[in-house]
């Protein structure tokens, strides 16, 4: 279904009474060229991309649940790519640019809004460190623009700058950032997928992997035998779990990550800002919620619930850089299971197993990551090659020693 | 989350720092023939299953022991706390 602003003035005049469900609910088929594991965001991006710029269309897309209901409808919705190392700031570049035009592309209202993306320092050697980082950007084709104190005075003087412990001396923004209405990628992607004759299932949890000789068959669900041609997995959160019926053990651990919001207030923040001596950032959405998080919980877990000391370190962060959050009230709070992979850095990769192909890993930075992260695993299942922006999100790059570390933290999950 | 201490009774979770699976109490053999890829396995590959997991938490706002705490991944229900010196040397390491 097409939406148009002379659709809506007529189902206004008819009581709304015409509108059709965006995607069909079609019975699975005994065989399909792809099965997609997982309908969220990125599942149903690569759906839409596989039928739309690659010419394969006999795809199901089978989600457990009900489409979006995973980490695509938990996040805190920022888009950016303000990203260093050389394997991963072309893939996140590519990723805003599909952002930008996406709205166009799957003519569907996702609210896309670059409002901004601000990057506090509190100390001359983080400036360093955002300025190498800001040159990276640059050489990447992305936009990067350092803002010192008096600026930052200015545009945001709710800031608590003159912080005993963390003064605000400046910060580095990306203007192209911003924040999208995330559930609306999810449905958009969908009913794209669907237009394209994608089947979507839902309520259909794969329970096995079928694999003969080494060659992957298709996969065995709640609702019957599937067999498939390739197989691509896109559960992040549950990889784990997914990629042990093929007896694959991961470069990953599962944690949660929790994220707030508050009472709705007028507009006060006007991007997305993050704190640089701690782990917060905060958004205001369109509702007037203050949307923020902080840290993930940091032992391993699938429960999509989290504990109180990271509450307290989200809320103490919170007000360390903008005292005045403290007067809104907490109207609630969740938590999203995520892949923390070992490096930090995602996968799209295929398997040792012909015909099964991994995309996972994502650790707390999938959503951003939807676009082209859709584009590139269709690329790959399209293509057997991985895409030009893509080519170091691979399983093996920890045996090969060539990992993608942002945060030079080393092989622990919980602290990326 | 509380951990049951051995030693001192109930501690609050914030007191602790996670390593993760206990299984890294097992180091491989350097001088085993396979030992790049024993390592290989062992730092970077987990099981990372739901339901109980047993994993590493260090008392490090306490009196500094590394415990094995045995740990539902789905409900956050922990079942059994031992010293990680103890697993350790049960399963034949010296210490």
């Amino acid at each position: 279904m097409r939406y148009s602003a002379f659709k809506v003035f007529l189902q206004g005049l008819t009581g709304n009474k015409g509108w059709q469900p965006m995607w069909r609910e079609p019975e699975p088929k005994a065989e399909y060229d792809v099965v997609i594991i997982g309908g969220g965001g990125h599942g149903l991006a690569t759906a839409y991309y596989l039928a739309k710029e690659f010419g394969i269309s006999n795809i199901a897309v089978v989600e457990k649940g009900w489409i979006g209901s995973g980490n695509v409808g938990r996040n805190t919705t920022i888009i950016r790519s303000n990203y260093m190392l050389p394997g991963n700031e072309p893939f996140y570049e590519l990723s805003l640019r599909l952002w930008e035009g996406l709205e166009q592309e799957f003519n569907y209202n996702a609210m896309i809004s670059q409002r901004s993306i601000l990057n506090i320092y509190h100390s001359d050697a983080q400036r360093d460190q955002f300025v190498r980082r800001a040159n990276a950007m640059l050489l990447a084709g992305a936009d990067a623009e350092m803002a010192d104190a008096d600026q930052l005075r200015k545009e945001l003087p709710f800031l608590d700058f003159d912080n005993s412990r963390f003064p605000i001396k400046g910060g580095m923004f990306q203007r192209r950032g911003g924040t999208v209405r995330h559930d609306a990628v999810a449905w958009g992607y969908a009913r794209g997928a669907d237009s394209h004759g994608v089947d979507i299932i839902q309520n259909c949890e794969v329970t096995g992997i079928n694999i003969e000789n080494g060659t992957c068959q298709g996969v065995q669900t709640s609702r019957g035998i599937i067999k498939a041609k390739k197989v691509a997995v896109c559960v992040a959160g549950l990889s784990g779990r997914v990629m042990s019926y093929a007896g694959m053990r991961l470069p990953i651990e599962s944690h949660v990550l929790q994220a707030f919001v508050t009472e709705g207030l007028k507009p006060v923040i006007p991007g997305v800002i993050t704190f640089g001596a701690g782990h917060f950032y905060v958004s205001q959405s369109d509702k007037g919620g203050l949307v923020f998080g902080g840290d993930i919980d940091g032992y391993n877990t699938y429960a999509q619930r989290g504990n109180l000391p990271v509450v307290e370190d989200v809320a103490e962060s919170g007000m360390a850089i903008m005292p005045m959050i403290g007067r809104a009230r907490l109207l609630r709070s969740w938590g999203g299971v995520m892949d923390m992979s070992m490096d930090g850095s995602p996968f799209i990769d295929k398997t040792h197993i012909d015909g099964l192909y991994f995309n996972g890993g994502w650790c707390y930075g999938g959503f951003k990551a939807t676009p082209a992260s859709g584009y590139c695993y269709a690329h790959l299942l399209a293509k057997d090659v991985p895409h030009s922006t893509a080519t170091e999100f691979r399983l093996d790059r920890f045996r090969r020693g060539h990992l993608i570390d942002e945060k030079g933290q080393g092989a622990q999950p919980n602290l990326h | 989350m509380i951990i049951e201490h051995p030693l001192l009774g109930p501690r609050d979770m914030a007191e602790f720092v996670y390593l993760g699976d206990a299984a890294l109490i097992n180091r491989p053999d350097w001088q085993d023939p396979d030992a790049a890829n024993k390592y290989y396995e062992y730092q970077y590959l987990r099981d990372n299953p739901a339901g109980l997991h047993r994993e590493l938490w260090y008392h490090e706002q306490g009196d500094r022991s590394w415990l094995v705490v045995t740990r539902d991944t789905l409900t956050h229900e922990i079942t059994n706390v031992e010293l990680a010196r103890d697993v350790a040397v049960e399963e034949g390491r010296s210490r």
